[in-house]
């Protein structure tokens, strides 16, 4: 028997997870999401990582970026290094892919702001 | 060109932005006023995810949350003044003025109905109480926040973050994924003050130690913080003498609560509550003073983004069909085990059929009920498994089915109910 805390939503369910292997029960949890997490974290735990990327605008040193969908806890440091090696030199909007199937993970990782775009607007405004 | 419109909102975060947009919706004409040069607030250094859960059912980042709502308030074409500062409201016999200062001077604008969302703040070393000499390195989450998240430099390398909020644990994560080392977080309190999943998923996930009944009690370092002093505490919070251990580091960051911000609300003699620390308000988020509304943290600190465009939502619709007809408000009060409760007051003249109501509870409790009194007969009561202080609960109620009348007097109380 398994106690976690289930990190989907704030309701932060006290999940209890019986069972081994293909077997397991779930209980405590309020909602479906929380049996498929809990199912997760006994096989592959996943995360998501928000951060943010190195630009080359002098208004906005960086641009708040976030996994496209959830990946493997464990290559969480390894893709933080990935987006550590990009500098982001266009004007790009949110949504944008900045790395497409990043380590083979599946999941790209994508510019969460406008923020590049309205500063490019401003400066040519000027 | 006039300066007149119905409604000004005061504040261009989720709370004023929500505010302005439902506002425009009901046929108000809209000005808005922020002080930075942006429109956000603090959403736009919050990067994590989780933002938008309940509205959107999507995890989105505290950028992308905010631009949904700027970009549909530059659809409806509401007029916003960025890097203007609000330096005092005047009560009118037709309504306010608002007196601001920009880069083109100083302006007046008139309106029928404000709309405080001017947020919160967040309480700084000064308020705890820390001894020792002023080296810098000693932040608040919010400033280390800004500093890795806007201007992209990071604040430590190796640090103690004392209080367990969210924004402290948040921080903690964050500054270990860019490669600080994060020694430990400290809560003078016995529970931690931020959401249990942020306990589970920013500390435990990368094996950050809390600990709890602890405390910084000095500060060592002359031009950069070197060390800091732990302590115990007692019961009262109150550090035991002889308990201090020393730790180096080169960063303290405070994450010791936030204070809803109402120094304009003060100024026009808008009454407070300590329980919320915010404005006192009817079930449309107006305030003691009739016209005034408030919303978003500035009501009360939220602990969902949610809550805060929830709030801003109902006082934006209020705001813009606010006319001088007479309220008829009775008292919402707090009863046992009861630590905040909003709104304070119900005005007996308007809708009641969805009435939003949060609250907190003073202490953990296991299986408890909330119970609706008004006077000695229980209107309803609501079953909880769990309650924390940290986690806001929020339910509907539909007050219109009771029969109230300006002597009827609404408690709202926990009972537990056994083990």
């Amino acid at each position: 028997m398994n106690e976690i805390v289930c990190i989907v939503c704030p309701n932060s369910c006290v999940l209890r997870i019986d069972g081994e292997g293909e077997n397991l029960t779930v209980s405590g949890n309020k909602c479906k999401r929380g049996e498929t997490f809990a199912k997760a974290e006994m096989t592959n735990p996943v995360r998501t990582i928000c951060t943010t990327a190195r630009t080359s605008f002098k208004d906005a040193p960086v641009v708040p970026v976030r996994v496209s969908k959830d990946i493997p806890k464990d290559k969480i440091f390894d893709i933080m290094r990935e987006i550590d090696k990009v500098t982001v030199s266009k004007p790009v909007k949110r949504g944008d892919v900045l790395i497409a199937d990043v380590l083979g993970t599946g999941a790209d990782i994508i510019v969460t702001s406008d923020l590049l775009t309205i500063i490019d607007k401003e400066n040519e405004n000027e | 060109m006039s300066n007149y419109y119905d409604v000004i909102v005061i504040g261009g975060g989720p709370a004023g932005l929500a505010a302005a947009v439902q506002a425009k919706k009901e046929n108000a004409s809209v000005l808005l006023i922020e002080r930075e040069n942006r429109l956000g607030g603090i959403l736009k250094q919050c990067i994590h995810d989780g933002f938008g859960l309940v509205r959107f059912e999507e995890k989105l980042s505290g950028p992308e949350y905010a631009e949904r709502f700027i970009d549909e308030f530059n659809s409806l074409g509401i007029k916003a003044l960025t890097l203007t500062f609000v330096t005092r409201i005047e009560k009118t016999e037709d309504g306010f003025e608002i007196h601001v200062t920009n880069r083109s001077g100083i302006s007046v604008y008139s309106c029928n109905a404000v709309i405080l969302a001017t947020g919160c703040r967040e309480r700084t070393a000064k308020q705890v109480f820390i001894h020792g000499t002023r080296p810098s390195g000693v932040f608040t989450a919010g400033t280390a926040q800004y500093f890795t998240n806007i201007l992209g430099q990071m604040p430590a390398k190796k640090c103690v973050i004392l209080g367990s909020g969210d924004i402290g644990l948040i921080m903690a994560r964050r500054l270990t994924l860019e490669g600080c080392e994060v020694l430990g977080v400290y809560e003078a309190k016995p529970t931690p003050s931020g959401l249990t999943r942020n306990i589970h998923q920013c500390l435990n996930d990368y094996n950050i130690p809390l600990h709890l009944s602890k405390t910084v009690t000095r500060v060592f370092g002359d031009d950069r913080l070197e060390a800091v002093e732990i302590s115990q505490v007692d019961e009262n919070m109150k550090p035991i003498p002889d308990t201090g251990e020393i730790v180096k580091c080169d960063a303290l960051i405070l994450s010791v609560g936030l204070i809803p911000e109402n120094e304009l609300a003060e100024n026009m003699n808008v009454t407070l509550d300590p329980g919320t620390k915010g404005p006192v308000c009817d079930n449309n988020c107006m305030t003691t003073v009739p016209g005034v509304f408030s919303c978003g943290n500035a009501l009360h600190v939220n602990d969902l983004v949610d809550y805060v465009s929830e709030s801003g939502e109902t006082a934006g619709r209020a705001a813009a069909h606010y006319s001088k007809k007479e309220r008829g408000t009775i008292a919402v009060k707090r009863g046992k085990n009861v630590l905040s409760l909003v709104p304070q007051m119900l005005d007996l003249n308007s809708d009641l059929g969805k009435v939003r109501v949060y609250f907190r509870s003073l202490k953990p409790l296991n299986n408890c009920r909330l119970l609706v009194k008004c006077g000695d007969s229980e209107l309803f009561t609501k079953k909880y498994a769990f309650l924390r202080p940290p986690e806001m609960e929020s339910l509907t109620v539909d007050f219109s089915q009771y029969d109230l009348n300006e002597n009827s007097e609404i408690t709202f109380e926990i009972e537990v109910t056994g083990e």
